[in-house]
């Protein structure tokens, strides 16, 4: 099926609505928007404090057409693990639990509970959408930041690099693990799609791109997201059952410079350091094509 | 046991009824019917849920439209401009 037909099949519904408060050009409604086309309305969400949090209710409205619980910021994995809990208790069936996370709420403060439901192999989903900052309060550095970013607590660039929780819960021996691109929105549905139909911890990460933090004209949202994909910095795979597969190579890859010297967040880097960075991609797995 | 609520308060998606974003933006897409071929990579691009999609054709919606310009540069061909309002 052509890329066409398979955007004509989603369903045109919207689960989140227009209306909220998100920033203009923000990546992470957009993954919310692209996600729930795969989850549907059967689906409880569960998300700690953060930007996609925040956007969704304002005094005694909310853009949400499912459940939509706002969980502390430690605990959106163990609300959903709860939730599961109360509903099997219920004899409800049918039902995606859905933890929605920040990287901070992933990451960082809601690394605990993520660990402990991956280890437990509890039966939801969680997307941890990667801004690589702490946009709601601000965009301050977090483990998710990359090597040398500005960020408004990090004026020289962040001096240790990205943490990778990908690999982090991949070693945990969760059932499904995939990244996901907001530019490439069919292959984050079919993987949305293959985690909602299996059991136990599944976890996906998808990279947001932000216009303000990261220094790019609300724009180019979708297009940095693709750069950085394309120059091989985020690249595209599933692991399924520890079984690890390459979801989309680009055909060539573009310099790692093109995605840098496109945000502000990197414009003091020097040539040698970007130089550096493009090693570090050559060298990754699959690197040097 | 049914907790007390707020009348009105909370009904699903009520965010989207009168919207406070609309006066967001300083630009908005506009469509050139002629050039666009449907491929709804406008719609399954924006932030805001502001692309219609009725009998296979394409609408903004401007009161959810926050005018960021990303369907305009995503489109293949070039059927969105925007024009400043
Ligand atoms: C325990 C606790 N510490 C700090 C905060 C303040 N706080 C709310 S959201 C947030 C950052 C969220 O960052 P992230 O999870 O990356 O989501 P983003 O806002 O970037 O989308 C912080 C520090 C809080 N709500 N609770
Ligand atoms: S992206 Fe362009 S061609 Fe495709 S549906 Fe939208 S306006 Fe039409
Ligand atoms: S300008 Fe932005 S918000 Fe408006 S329709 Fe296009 S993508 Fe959506």
């Amino acid at each position: 099926m052509g890329e066409r037909e398979e955007l004509y099949r989603l369903p045109r519904e919207e689960l989140l609505s227009g209306g909220h408060q998100g920033i203009s050009g923000y990546g992470g409604t957009i993954a919310v928007r692209q996600a729930l086309k795969a989850l549907g309305p059967n689906t409880v969400i569960v998300v700690p404090a953060s930007a996609v949090a925040t956007v969704g209710g304002l005094n005694t409205s909310t853009a949400w057409r499912i459940p939509f619980v706002h969980s502390l910021f430690e605990c959106a994995p163990a609300m959903a693990t709860g939730i599961r809990a109360a509903l099997e208790i219920k004899g409800k069936t049918g039902v995606t639990l859905v933890s929605f996370a920040g990287d901070a709420g992933s990451a960082d403060i809601g690394f605990q509970s993520l660990s402990g439901a991956a280890e437990r192999d509890e039966d939801i989903i969680h997307v941890c959408y990667d801004d690589e900052a702490y946009l709601n309060t601000g965009g301050q550095a977090g483990g998710t930041t990359p090597a040398g970013a500005q960020t408004v607590n990090t004026p020289q660039g962040k001096p240790t690099g990205k943490k990778d929780l990908l690999s982090i819960i991949e070693a945990h021996g969760a059932g499904y693990v995939a990244s996901a691109s907001i530019a490439f929105p069919l292959d984050f549905i079919a993987k949305l799609r293959k985690a909602k139909e299996r059991k136990g911890f599944r976890y996906l990460h998808i990279l947001t791109p932000n216009p303000a933090t990261w220094g790019f004209a609300a724009d180019q949202t979708i297009h940095i997201a693709r750069l950085a994909v394309d120059c091989g910095l985020w690249p595209l795979f599933e692991v399924e059952d520890g079984g690890r597969r390459v979801t989309y190579a680009p055909v060539r890859r573009v310099p790692v410079a093109d995605y840098i010297r496109a945000q502000g967040r990197f414009r003091h880097l020097t040539g040698d350091q970007i130089a550096a960075m493009q090693a570090q991609v050559d060298a990754s797995a699959g690197g040097g094509r | 046991m049914k907790l007390p609520t707020t009348p009105g308060a909370y009904q699903p998606g009520n965010m989207g009824v009168n919207p406070r974003t609309a006066g967001w933006k300083s630009k908005a897409p506009v469509l050139d019917a002629g050039k666009c071929d449907q491929c709804l990579k406008c719609w399954i691009y924006c932030p805001d849920a502001a692309v219609e999609v009725t009998a296979d054709k394409v609408r903004f919606i401007l009161d959810y439209c926050k005018g960021c310009g990303i369907c305009a540069v995503e489109c293949p061909t070039a059927a969105i401009s925007m024009a400043g309002v």
